[in-house]
C-alpha cells in the first residue's frame, strides 16, 4: 500500500497498462506535451514516446470516433476528452457508435476502449463547465460508465477498464483529484465492474452514492453518527453495471434509504435507483425512499449559490432526518 | 480519346468488373422488388447508378484495406466479398443474415472481408476511418482505409475533423466522395459553398481529383493509383467520383426534385451498358457471354431472396445478445 492522490493512482493505472500492453495507446486534448488539463497523464509522454502517448486537435467527436475506430483495429485507446462538459460534442460518437457497433453489427466485433472524462460542479467555472452528465451515459445501453470516489477504486477501476472488452465510459470527479488514500501497489491489483462497495456499515439508514457524493455521504454518516444515528454507506463505483443486489439488500436490513446523485434532480439517475429499491424492498421499507439531487438549473458561477446547486453533506444529513422522523 | 480496356487490365478481371456491376444492379432491384412486396422494410436506399464507384474502387483496393461506407452500401460489401444469401437474409431481418438481422440495409458489416460497416449517421465514419487507419500504422500493417460518403456527408463536422486528423497524424486514408448531386432532395449547389467536392480538402493541404464515376475503368485506375499513393506516404488522399443515382434517396422518394430530362442525361450514361460496349467494341467478350452474365446474376439474386425468404426470424432472446462482450 502507498498513500496517494486520486489524481496520482489514476496516472499509475494508465502507466501500468501502459507498460503490460503495447496496444494500450492514449490521446486527447493536450495529454502529451502539456501533460493533461488535470496533469493525469504525467510523465506519459516521457515515458512511452509519441507514438503512444498523442496529442490531438479540439475535434471531441473526432477524438471519441478515433478511438472508435482504433479499438475495432485491434488496439486498446484510452481516450480522454478535457472535462464531461465536451462530451456533449462527441455524443454522436459515443452514442452512435461507440455504444451500439457491437450490437447492430451482430457482435462481429467489439470495442476495447476508454474515455476518460473528468466532471462535476463546484468549482465555480459556471454554467458550461459545471455540469455533471453521468445519467445521459447510464441511460444508453452499449456502455459501461465507471465514476470511482477513492484513490484506490479509480486505480483499480482504470486498470479493469483498460483490460475491459466493453467500451467504457470513465468519469473522474475534478474535485477529487487531490484526495487521498491508500493504494495497492501490485500491478494485477483490479476492481471489478458491477460491485458496489459498502463503505461504511450501519443499521438505520443506507445512503447509496457514487463518486463525491460517496464522499459526501460519509462526512454526512460521520456527522449523524454523534447524533446517534447510524448511516450505512454504498458506493456504486460502476453506474453500468449496476450492483443492484448490494444497494437492495442494505435497503432491506436498514429499512430506510436516501438517494444521492450529483446530476439534476429531474429524470436523473437517483429516480432510477429509487425506483429499484422501491420495487424490491417495498414491504419493508418503513419510509419512502429519500432523493438528494442537483438542483434543476443551469449552473450559476457565485460560490454563494452555486453551493444551494450541488448536494451538500447537510442536505444528505436532513434528508436522512427526514427518512427516520419524517418532515 | 478512350484508353483502351486490354491497356489497362487482362480480360478476365476486365469482365469480373463487368459481372460485379451487374450483379449489384441486379441485387438492386431485387430489393426494390422485395421492398414493394413487404418483405424488406425500414430504410432502404438503393445503389443503382453508381455502381462503377463501388466495383472499379474495390478493384483498384488490396483486400487488407479497410472500407467503410454509408447507408447505401449493399453494393459496397457484395463486391468486397459478402454473400448475397446473408446480405438479402439481413435486409428481411433474418437470423443467417450478415449482421443476424440486427444491422439491417444501412448497417452491413463483415470484418472477415475488412467491411468496416455500413454507417447511418451522416458522417459517421470519417472519424472510425481515421481510428482504423491510425491502428494500421500504429501496428506497422501495410493497409489504408478506404472511407465512402456522399456529397451531402461533407458538410458535416466530421468530414472537416478527420480530414485535418488524417493530414495531421498522417494517416493512411482514401476518402472517395460518391458525388451524385443530392443530398436527398437537396441538390448539391445548394448545400456545398463549393460545390466541386475535391476541391474542399485544399485547407487541409490533401491532394484530391475528380473522377468520372460513370466509368468502372476510370474509377479503378484514380483508386489504384492514390491508394498506392496513401500506402506509400501514409498520407490522405481524397477522390471525388462523379455519379448519379437512378432511384429515389430511399424506397420512400419518389424524387420529384429531379426533371425527367436531368435523369434522361444520366440514363444515358449508365455504367453498365457503357461498359459492356467498351467489352464487345474490343472483342473481349461477346454478346451472348453478356446474357450468360446477366443470367447468372439473375439467379444469384433469386437464389439470395429463397435463401432469405426460407431463414429463420431471430429467437426473442437475441435481443439481450451481442450488446457486451
Ligand atoms: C446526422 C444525420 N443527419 C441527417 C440524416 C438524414 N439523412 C439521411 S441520408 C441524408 C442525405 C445524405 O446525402 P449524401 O451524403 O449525398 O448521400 P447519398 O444519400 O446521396 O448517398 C440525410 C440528410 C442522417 N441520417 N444523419
Ligand atoms: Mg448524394
Amino acid at each position: 500500500m502507498s498513500e496517494m492522490t486520486y489524481r496520482d493512482a489514476l496516472n499509475l493505472a494508465l502507466k501500468e497498462e501502459m507498460r503490460r500492453d503495447p496496444s494500450v495507446v492514449t490521446f486527447g486534448e493536450d495529454v502529451a506535451l502539456y501533460e493533461g488539463s488535470f496533469k493525469v497523464t504525467r510523465g506519459l509522454l516521457a515515458e512511452f514516446g509519441e507514438e503512444r502517448v498523442k496529442d490531438t486537435p479540439i475535434s471531441e467527436n473526432t477524438i471519441v470516433g478515433v478511438a472508435v475506430g482504433a479499438a475495432m483495429g485491434g488496439l486498446r485507446p484510452v481516450a480522454e476528452l478535457m472535462t464531461v462538459n465536451f462530451a456533449l460534442l462527441a455524443m454522436d460518437q459515443i452514442v452512435d457508435h461507440m455504444a451500439k457497433i457491437r450490437s447492430m453489427f451482430g457482435g462481429q466485433t467489439f470495442l476495447p476502449m476508454v474515455v476518460r472524462m473528468p466532471g462535476g460542479g463546484g468549482s465555480q467555472l459556471g454554467a458550461q463547465h459545471s455540469q455533471s452528465l453521468e445519467t445521459y451515459f447510464m441511460h444508453c445501453p452499449g456502455l459501461r460508465v465507471v465514476y470511482p470516489a477513492f484513490p484506490a477504486d479509480a486505480k483499480g477501476l482504470l486498470k479493469s477498464a483498460i483490460r475491459d472488452n466493453n467500451p467504457v465510459i470513465f468519469l473522474e470527479h475534478e474535485l477529487l483529484y487531490n484526495s487521498k488514500g491508500e493504494v495497492p501497489d501490485d500491478p494485477e491489483f483490479l476492481v471489478s465492474f458491477g460491485r458496489a462497495n459498502v463503505v461504511k456499515e450501519g443499521t438505520d439508514v443506507t445512503i447509496v452514492a457514487y463518486a463525491r457524493m460517496t464522499v459526501l455521504a460519509l462526512q454526512a454518516a460521520a456527522e449523524l453518527e454523534q447524533a446517534g444515528i447510524s448511516c450505512e454507506v454504498v458506493d456504486l463505483r460502476t453506474l453500468n453495471p449496476l450492483d443492484t443486489e448490494t444497494m437492495i439488500a442494505s435497503a432491506r436490513k436498514t429499512g430506510r434509504a436516501v438517494v444521492v446523485e450529483e446530476c439534476w434532480r429531474t429524470a436523473g439517475l437517483g429516480g432510477d435507483l429509487a425506483h429499484r429499491i422501491h420495487e424490491a424492498c417495498f414491504e419493508t421499507l418503513l419510509a419512502p425512499v429519500k432523493r438528494v439531487a442537483g438542483l434543476d438549473v443551469p449552473m450559476p458561477y457565485s460560490r454563494k449559490i452555486e453551493k444551494l446547486c450541488i448536494p451538500q453533506p447537510e442536505s444528505i444529513v436532513a434528508a436522512v432526518k427526514e427518512v427516520l422522523h419524517g418532515n | 480519346m478512350e484508353t483502351r480496356l486490354r491497356a489497362v487490365l487482362p480480360d478476365q478481371q476486365l469482365i469480373r468488373l463487368y459481372e460485379q456491376m451487374v450483379l449489384s444492379r441486379e441485387f438492386e432491384e431485387s430489393c426494390a422488388e422485395q421492398y414493394t412486396k413487404g418483405h424488406i422494410t425500414g430504410f432502404l436506399h438503393l445503389y443503382s447508378g453508381q455502381e462503377a464507384v463501388a466495383v472499379g474502387a474495390t478493384a483498384g483496393l488490396h483486400k487488407d484495406d479497410y472500407i467503410l461506407s454509408a447507408y447505401r452500401e449493399h453494393a459496397q460489401a457484395i463486391v468486397r466479398g459478402a454473400d448475397p444469401k446473408r446480405v438479402m437474409a439481413e435486409l428481411f431481418g433474418k437470423s443467417t443474415g450478415i449482421c443476424k438481422g440486427k444491422g439491417g440495409s444501412m448497417h452491413l458489416f463483415d470484418p472477415s472481408l475488412n467491411f468496416m460497416g455500413g454507417y447511418a449517421i451522416v458522417g459517421g465514419q470519417f472519424p472510425i476511418a481515421c481510428g482504423l487507419a491510425f491502428s494500421a500504422k500504429y501496428r506497422g500493417e501495410d493497409r489504408l482505409a478506404a472511407c465512402f460518403f456522399g456529397d451531402g456527408a461533407v458538410n458535416q463536422g466530421t468530414f472537416h475533423e478527420g480530414l485535418n486528423w488524417a493530414r495531421l497524424w498522417e494517416l493512411p486514408v482514401l476518402f472517395v466522395c460518391e458525388n451524385n448531386f443530392y443530398g436527398i432532395g437537396t441538390e448539391v449547389h445548394r448545400s456545398s459553398a463549393i460545390p466541386d467536392i475535391h476541391k474542399r480538402t485544399c485547407g487541409y493541404d490533401i491532394p484530391s481529383e475528380k473522377v468520372d464515376g460513370m466509368d468502372v475503368l476510370a474509377v479503378y485506375a484514380a483508386v489504384k493509383r492514390a491508394a498506392e499513393w496513401v500506402r506509400e506516404q501514409s498520407r490522405p488522399y481524397l477522390i471525388e467520383a462523379v455519379t448519379y443515382r437512378f432511384r429515389g434517396h430511399s424506397m420512400a422518394d419518389p424524387a420529384k426534385y429531379r426533371s425527367a430530362a436531368e435523369h434522361e442525361v444520366w440514363k444515358a450514361r449508365d455504367p453498365i451498358p457503357a461498359f459492356s460496349k467498351r467489352l464487345l467494341e474490343e472483342g473481349i467478350v461477346t454478346q451472348p457471354q453478356l446474357d450468360a452474365i446477366l443470367e447468372k446474376a439473375r439467379a444469384k439474386v433469386n437464389e439470395a431472396v429463397t435463401f432469405a425468404e426460407e431463414s429463420p426470424w431471430p429467437e426473442d432472446g437475441a435481443v439481450w445478445e451481442d450488446i457486451y462482450v
